[in-house]
C-alpha cells in the first residue's frame, strides 16, 4: 500500500466536471510535480488533496487513514501568495505553526519562551533571522515564500503541498528557492505534491512529473469533459531514469 | 502639462488647504459686516469679536445659579454618551459581524436580518425608545447605538468574508479551531477595519446624540443649542457647533492614529 492513494477522483462544479478518473499512487519522501494548462484542474486536484473540497467521486488516503473532511495538520500548504498571516512578524508567524492549535491559539509563559527559540533556530536555518522583528509585508517576495514554507513546515506536515510558490517571483529569485526547497529535503525527506506553470521548474524539483489535460475534447462543448492525468514522467536523475549519466547532457542547464 | 500631473509643492500644498478655512471665515466677517452695519441689533450674525467673548465666557464663567460652567458638563454628558453608543456598536458589531462573516450557517441566519433592520430609519424608532427606555441616558445610548450597529456589522461581516480564502485554509492546516482563527486571525485582520467603520459611524453618532438631546434632556450639547435657538442666540449656537466639529475631528484624528499605532501592517486608508 503506497502512502498516499488517490483512487478514481472526479469533481464537477454545477455539473460541469472539471477533472476526471485520476488515479495516483506516491510513495513516502516522493516529489511530486503537477504541470498543465490553465483552467485544467491542477489547482483543484491540490485543493482536493488538501481537502479543502471534498471530490464528487473518489478518495484520498494518506497512509491508509480515512479521507480528510476538512484541512488539518497532516497537510500543510504554501499558496502563491497570501500565504503568511501579514499581521504577525516574522518570528510570530513562525510560532503560529505550532500555537495555533492550542485552545487560545497562543502560548503563555515558558512555554511562549521556548516556542520562540525554537522559531529563532528555524529563522537562522531558513536564513531569515535578521527580520525576525518585522512584518511580513516589508520582506520580499521570495522572502515571504521562504518565511510560507518554513512556517508550514513547524507544523511537520505528512504531505507539503506547493501551490505554484514560485509563480510570482523573479528568475534569479526562483533558482536560490529551487536550492533551497531542495535543502530543505534532503534534510527533512518530506513528501510533495507542487503546481506550477514552468516545466524546467516541474523536472528540475521533481521525482515525478503528472500532466493534466483533457483527454476527450468535444468541439461543440468545450466544458463537457474533464482534465485527468494524461502523462506520468519518471523525472528523477534528469528526466532520464533508471540510467545514471556519465556526461554532462546539457538538458537541465541550457547554456 | 496636464492638470493630474501637477502636484503643489509643501508651501503650496498648507496655503491650499489653508484657503477654503480662511474664505468661510473671510465671508462670514463681511456678511456679519454687512448685517450690522444695518442694523446693529442684529442677532443673525454676531461679529466675530462677540462669538469669541461668548466664548471666552461660556467656557470660564459658572451658570449664575448654581456656578457650575454648564459648557464642560454640557461637553462631558454629550461624550459620555456618545462614547458608551459607540462603545456599544463597535463592540456588538465586531462579534456579529466575525460570527456572520466567519460561519455560514450564522451568515444565513442573520445576514439578511441585519440588511432588513439597517433599512428602518432610527429616529423614527426615537419615540418608541422614549417610551420604553425612559427619558434619562438609556434610550440616548440606545438610539446612537440602533443607529450604528447595522452598519458595523455589515461592514465588518463584509470585510471578514474579504479575508482571502488563503490564510483562513493555512490556520486549518495548522490545525486552528474555528475558536482560534475567530481570534487569532480574522480579529485582528478586521480590528482595523473596525476602525474605519468607527470612524464613518462617528457622523451619524452625533447626528443621533443630538437629535435625542434635542427633544429630551436637561444637559449636553445638542440639548444647549436648541435651548438657546428659542432666543436666537447666534453667537452661543456657533460656539457649540464649533467645539462639536472641534471634538468630532479630534476622535477621528485620535482614531486615526490609533490605528497606525496598533496595527502598523495594514495599509494607510485615508
Amino acid at each position: 500500500m503506497s502512502f498516499i492513494t488517490v483512487r478514481d477522483i472526479f469533481q464537477s462544479y454545477d455539473r460541469r466536471p472539471i477533472i476526471e478518473r485520476v488515479n495516483i499512487e506516491a510513495d513516502e519522501g516522493e516529489f511530486v510535480s503537477i504541470v498543465g494548462a490553465s483552467g485544467c484542474g491542477k489547482s483543484t486536484f491540490l485543493r482536493l488533496l488538501l481537502a479543502q473540497e471534498r471530490p464528487t467521486r473518489g478518495e484520498i488516503r494518506i497512509d491508509g487513514a480515512d479521507p480528510a473532511k476538512e484541512p488539518g495538520l497532516d497537510r500543510g500548504i504554501v499558496f502563491q501568495k497570501y500565504s503568511v498571516f501579514p499581521h504577525m512578524t516574522v518570528r510570530e508567524n513562525i510560532v503560529a505553526g505550532e500555537s495555533l492549535r492550542s485552545g487560545w491559539g497562543r502560548f503563555f509563559g515558558e512555554a511562549a519562551k521556548a516556542a520562540r527559540a525554537r522559531a529563532d533556530e528555524t529563522l537562522t536555518r531558513i536564513g531569515l533571522d535578521h527580520v525576525a522583528d518585522n512584518y511580513p509585508a516589508t520582506l520580499s517576495g521570495g522572502m515571504q515564500q521562504r518565511l510560507a514554507i518554513g512556517q508550514a513546515l513547524t507544523a511537520k506536515p505528512r504531505v507539503l503541498l506547493l501551490d505554484e510558490p514560485f509563480g510570482a517571483l523573479d528568475p534569479g529569485t526562483r533558482l536560490s528557492m529551487h536550492d533551497f526547497l531542495q535543502d530543505l529535503r534532503r534534510e527533512t525527506g518530506m513528501t510533495v505534491f507542487m503546481v506550477t506553470h514552468d516545466l524546467e521548474e516541474a523536472f528540475k524539483l521533481g521525482d515525478r512529473v503528472l500532466v493534466f489535460d483533457k483527454p476527450r475534447w468535444d468541439p461543440h462543448d468545450p466544458n463537457a469533459y474533464g482534465a485527468t492525468v494524461t502523462y506520468d514522467f519518471d523525472a528523477r536523475d534528469g528526466g532520464i531514469p533508471f540510467q545514471t549519466l556519465k556526461e554532462d547532457t546539457h538538458v537541465l542547464a541550457p547554456t | 502639462m496636464r492638470l493630474i500631473n501637477i502636484i503643489p509643492g509643501r508651501a503650496l500644498a498648507v496655503f491650499l488647504v489653508l484657503v477654503p478655512f480662511v474664505a468661510v471665515m473671510v465671508a462670514y466677517g463681511i456678511g456679519s459686516e454687512i448685517r450690522l452695519a444695518a442694523n446693529a441689533q442684529d442677532k443673525l450674525l454676531p461679529a466675530p469679536s462677540t462669538v469669541w467673548d461668548t466664548m471666552v465666557r461660556l467656557t470660564t464663567e459658572g451658570d449664575r445659579r448654581t456656578g457650575r460652567i454648564l459648557f464642560w458638563h454640557d461637553s462631558w454628558a454629550s461624550l459620555q454618551r456618545l462614547f458608551l453608543g459607540i462603545g456599544i456598536s463597535a463592540l456588538l458589531g465586531l462579534i456579529f459581524g466575525l460570527i456572520i462573516g466567519l460561519l455560514p450557517i450564522a451568515r444565513s441566519l442573520l445576514a439578511q436580518f441585519v440588511a432588513v433592520l439597517s433599512m428602518i430609519p432610527p429616529l423614527a424608532l426615537l419615540p418608541i425608545l422614549f417610551i420604553v427606555f425612559g427619558l434619562g441616558e438609556l434610550s440616548k445610548v440606545v438610539l446612537i447605538v440602533i443607529g450604528t450597529l447595522p452598519f458595523i456589522i455589515r461592514d465588518l461581516s463584509q470585510r471578514t468574508l474579504e479575508i482571502p480564502q488563503e490564510l483562513l485554509v493555512k490556520a486549518q492546516t495548522l490545525s486552528a479551531s474555528s475558536w482560534v482563527i475567530a481570534i487569532r486571525v480574522a480579529l485582528p485582520l478586521v480590528m482595523p477595519r473596525l476602525i474605519q467603520a468607527v470612524r464613518l459611524s462617528l457622523g451619524p453618532a452625533w447626528l443621533f446624540l443630538i437629535a435625542a438631546e434635542a427633544i429630551a434632556s436637561d444637559l449636553g450639547l445638542g440639548y444647549r443649542i436648541f435651548l438657546v435657538r428659542r432666543y436666537l442666540a447666534m453667537d452661543v449656537i456657533l460656539t457649540y457647533v464649533i467645539w462639536i466639529t472641534i471634538l468630532a475631528f479630534v476622535i477621528d484624528w485620535l482614531l486615526r492614529k490609533a490605528s497606525r499605532r496598533f496595527f502598523p501592517w495594514a495599509e494607510d486608508g485615508l
